[in-house]
């Protein structure tokens, strides 16, 4: 197997992006946009490198088994094969995991969910690849899978690991708690669950490993945070940090689910064994395989209200499947614990939030994680509440909304601005659209469109509203930070800002705020953002809607930082007083006067300053659940009319109606896409999206079966934007991302329970629900064979060998 | 793989003749990508649903990861990389960035393919029509408004043409080199 090669490519990495960027609140052209519609655009899938070797990974097809031998050795005499490495490979640590490493590399003595990595190869052909894996003999003794949150805490139930099958427990007790329950005059509950849904970013997993030919390797990947895969990768190959190099390569979409490792100990490893370079690169199914979703979960809420229609209390129990390992569970669950109530002003509550260890697949980060969940229950327990009043469900909202100064339930004042009741008055005064005359309409203007078969006779309107938050930026003690470091030069006789920092631009424009700030700060026409790298310190992660904020505010003080020492030049220089001088359009300019060129002043000199911005402390929650524990809250509210064909359960969603604080735009077009495509995902967690999971195997790995919404399923989106300046924030501005998914899915599912009288507890809500001939989701009963995912899980192509 | 599997099948794309030898099951996007270098076209899902390969042949949108390479012997491809004219962008192009009807940008290439084929087809479609056209294309990022807006304004003729030298200035000499460095 020593077929090594005695050179080490070496690979040229993406280069800087230099343009004249709008400034902080203007709409600017994407620099990435020509390289991304010429194709010239490098995503982590396209990249190839002379001599690299491609890697492959074998899964486990049980959710729940020992693993008696693996052997690898008719594997590894494949012509073709460079390595096969299983977990005694590892050279450091062998387990991994963002916050807690429970998470095996390559398993050993168990595999916990179905598509477990096992064993990996590297072979110079994608089909040698492959065929190397099917040489790879494992030998499992199956064992029965917990696939059920709630039985995972029974006494008898076999632990999953050493700690036991509880993965994290939150309780907050507020006020009286249920001790209030006499003063309600009104009470409802209701039961909700949500279904398992997946980020679906249309660009799959990938990455390549380049041996350094010094022990040490350099990563290529396409990731939400470099370097926290950067410490993950070193502890496994047993490396200092420094010996592993990352660099983010083009990204396909992210939403959460690039922020655990996929692939990376593992390609580095076959670079390091093989001494070349190592590509990966998932297709659609294994990407189901290869990354977390979002959170199944079921929620048990008690609303006591009085007769007026002032919230008295609310009980709530929620229990989520975390499914077999940690990922970012714990986060989850406090999210969902510290917004079950909602947006609303609430004296007294009690609160569970259960994250179990499951046999099903692992849940992590996505999009609005936590509150996405509870937003769902929480939204209709207020219709609940409103209908069992008589009171319009929009104004039992008004009335309870949250506002400055008050109490959340874990204790933490609210801070301002927290516009509850001003965003949900906007939707309520939103014009709606009107309606439209069924028969005889364009049948593309049909629920269903042309699949819709009848002239429009069962055709309802339905109008929801539903409102809700979510943190912003990391929280409960965690230092969450950013570093930028930001050099002001001449080239070519004018002055250039260069920028660099380790965020990682998923699409969502991080390159265009990044620019738009140093282009502001510093008066300049052009900047110049390098290459995001674990060359300078870390960004932290790409989610929890903090880059704008955080990054935003790291660039912010590093462009400040050399923007006092021009003009510390400009005092000693030239005795110009240090006050009153600003800077504009390449020049240091006194009361609209240029005082001198910044090309002037520099004089072939540069100014660079690297600055980390650590956001203010939060703290963890105590025993009864109490504590200061989010930086930043962001406010949504949505209204959705849909159609609903109740003969033919078919839905068009009509239109979405939103309104959102922002604090400050700072791109409006960037604003505008960030809140129609969270809305397209909130919509699709409604109406159709969930990975199917039977005794914890998925039925529907590929996206002819896991369906995302398209075109025609997505409306117009009218949205409001508020610019209410949070006083902490750099230019005020609030994280934008999240806040579009999580009112959205109550606001249509209350919008269908308004056209059809039904309850609908359950999303994804499924044509048969609407139409009445079922109240939950059937699932078929045997996996599908050629899209099912089991046996031939890790192979690239997943097709079946005939 | 034995030698008398192979074929040499000759594709015109982007307006150059390129011969290959390929096997017989070796698909488009897949001769497109790894045996051209024409990474623009992306794969989402290798199934047929996500529209991220759709290429033009001869005219027509095709899903690349649907067809063999041989099917299209003899034929004229037309992949994303071949819409810019030199410098100058296609107005679809154009209308994408300017109305920043992408984010990740997956999708956009197969979304401008279709789309060129749309307004070809119809050169002033309403957006009923141009939601219609796009129907096989997802795209997880946008939520789809800004893509609409940007082929509705393309066919308006309301994108103006804009080259790579002017601004926003986009550093293609670097990506040319990363490219070459591979
Ligand atoms: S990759 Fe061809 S349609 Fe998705
Ligand atoms: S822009 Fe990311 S998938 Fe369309």
């Amino acid at each position: 197997m020593s077929q090594t090669t005695p050179t080490t490519p070496t690979r040229v990495g993406p280069g800087p992006t230099t343009w004249t960027p709008g400034k902080v609140g203007e709409s600017d052209r994407r620099p990435d946009g020509v390289p991304k519609v010429t194709g010239e655009f490098e995503y982590s899938s396209d990249m190839r490198l002379d001599g690299m070797l491609w890697g492959a990974t074998l899964r486990s097809p049980h959710p729940h088994a020992e693993i008696r031998q693996i052997d690898t050795s008719e594997a590894e005499d494949l012509p073709g094969v460079y390595a096969v490495l299983t977990h005694e490979d590892v050279p450091g640590r062998k387990v991994y995991g963002m916050e807690i490493p429970d998470q095996p590399v390559l398993a050993w003595e168990k595999v916990r969910y179905q598509g477990e990595p096992v064993a990996i190869v590297a072979a110079d052909h994608p089909e040698t690849a492959r065929r190397a894996l099917e040489k790879v003999h494992v030998e499992y003794g199956v064992l029965d899978p917990i696939t059920d949150a709630e039985k995972a805490v029974q006494e008898d139930a076999p632990k999953l690991h050493l700690s036991g099958n509880v993965l994290r427990r939150i309780r907050i007790l507020h006020g009286e708690g249920v001790g209030a329950a006499a003063k309600a005059d009104v009470v409802v509950r209701g039961e909700y669950e949500v279904g398992m849904q997946d980020q679906a970013f249309l660009g799959p997993e990938s990455g390549l490993a380049v041996p350094d030919g010094l022990g040490g390797v350099d990563l290529y990947i396409s990731t939400q945070w470099l370097h926290i895969d950067q410490d993950q990768v070193a502890e496994s190959l047993g490396m200092d940090p420094d010996q592993v190099r990352l660099t983010l390569s083009g990204v396909g979409g992210a939403f959460g689910g690039r922020e655990d490792l996929s692939m990376q100990i593992h390609a580095c490893m076959l670079a390091l064994e093989t001494e070349r370079p190592v590509k990966m690169a998932y297709n659609r199914e294994e990407s189901f395989f290869g990354h977390v979703h979002r959170h199944p979960a079921k929620l048990r809420y008690e609303h006591g209200a009085t007769r007026d229609g002032n919230l008295v209390y609310v009980k709530a129990r929620l229990v989520f499947d975390g499914g077999a390992y940690a990922s970012s569970s714990n986060a989850v669950c406090l999210n969902a614990a510290t917004f079950a109530c909602g947006p609303y002003e609430v004296p007294n509550a009690e609160i569970e939030s259960h994250m179990l260890y499951t046999n099903n697949p692992p849940c992590g980060a996505m999009r609005g994680f936590g509150a996405v969940q509870a937003c769902f229950a929480h939204e209709a327990q207020m219709d609940k509440l409103a209908d069992e009043l008589g009171l319009d469900p929009l104004d039992l909202r008004i009335k309870n909304a949250l506002k400055p100064g008050d109490r959340f339930p874990f204790g933490q004042e609210v801070p301002p601005p927290a516009p509850v009741r001003e965003i949900l008055e906007r939707v309520k005064v939103m014009p709606l659209p009107e309606e439209q005359e069924v028969m005889g309409r364009d049948l593309r203007g049909l629920p269903g469109g042309v699949s819709n078969v009848t002239h429009g006779e069962g055709v309802k309107r339905g109008v929801g509203y539903a409102v809700g938050f979510k943190n912003i930026g990391f929280s409960a003690g965690f230092d969450d930070y950013s570093t930028a470091r930001v050099r002001l030069t001449v080239e070519d006789g004018e002055p250039l800002v260069e920028v660099h920092t380790a965020a990682a631009e998923v699409g969502q424009g991080l390159l265009m705020l990044q620019a738009q700030i140093a282009r502001t700060e510093l008066g300049v026409e052009k900047v110049s953002i390098l290459p995001a790298d674990t060359r300078v310190g870390s960004a932290g992660s790409t989610s929890a809607s903090r880059q704008s904020y955080v990054t935003g505010a790291a660039v912010k003080l590093a462009c400040e930082g050399v923007r006092e020492r021009l003009f510390e030049r400009a005092r000693e220089e030239l005795g110009e007083p240090p006050d009153g001088l600003s800077v504009e359009a390449g020049n240091v300019v006194r009361d609209g006067r240029t005082v001198v060129p910044l090309a002037e002043l520099l004089d072939g000199d540069e100014l660079e300053e690297t600055c980390e911005y650590h956001h203010r402390e939060t703290h963890p929650l105590d025993e009864n659940g109490q504590g200061d524990v989010h930086l930043q809250y962001a406010f949504a509210a949505h209204r959705a009319v849909v159609e609903v064909d109740v003969e033919l359960g078919l839905v068009r969603v009509v239109e979405i109606a939103t309104a959102q604080d922002v604090g400050k735009i700072i791109n409006p077009q960037a604003l505008e896409g960030q809140i129609e495509g969270g809305i397209a995902q909130g919509l699709g967690l409604a109406l159709m999206e969930e990975i199917q999971v039977k005794e914890g195997k998925v039925l529907n790995a590929s996206f002819t079966d896991y369906l995302i919404p398209t075109i025609l399923d997505m409306p117009t989106v009218k949205m409001e934007v508020l610019e209410l300046a949070d006083p902490e924030a750099p230019y005020g501005l609030k994280g934008v991302g999240e806040p579009p998914t999580i009112a959205s899915t109550p606001a249509i599912v209350a919008a269908l329970r308004d056209a059809t009288g039904l309850e609908l507890t359950r999303i994804p809500v499924r044509p048969e629900q609407l139409a009445g001939v079922s109240d939950g989701p059937p699932l078929p009963d045997e996996p599908t064979p050629g899209g099912a995912g089991y046996a031939e899980v890790g192979r690239l192509d997943g097709r079946r060998e005939t | 793989m034995h030698q008398e599997d192979i074929v040499i099948v000759t594709l015109k794309v982007n307006g150059v003749e390129r011969p290959l030898a390929v096997e017989p099951r070796r698909l488009l996007c897949d001769a497109l990508r790894e045996d051209l270098g024409l990474t623009g076209t992306n794969l989402g899902c290798e199934q047929g649903v996500c529209g991220s390969c759709t290429v033009l042949v001869d005219g027509e949108s095709v899903r690349s990861c649907l067809m063999f390479a041989v099917q299209a012997g003899g034929c004229e491809i037309t992949t994303v990389e071949g819409l810019a004219s030199g410098e100058t962008l296609h107005p679809l192009q154009a209308a994408f960035w300017e109305k920043q009807a992408l984010q990740c940008g997956f999708c956009t290439p197969g979304f401008l393919m279709a789309g060129v084929e749309l307004l070809r087809r119809n050169p002033e479609p309403d957006e009923a029509g141009v939601r219609a056209a796009l129907a096989g294309n997802t795209c997880r990022c946008t939520g789809y408004e800004h893509i609409v807006d940007a082929v509705l304004a393309a066919a308006d003729g309301a994108a103006r043409e804009r080259t790579f030298a002017e601004e926003p200035e986009v550093d293609v000499a670097a990506e040319v080199v990363a490219r070459e460095g591979r």
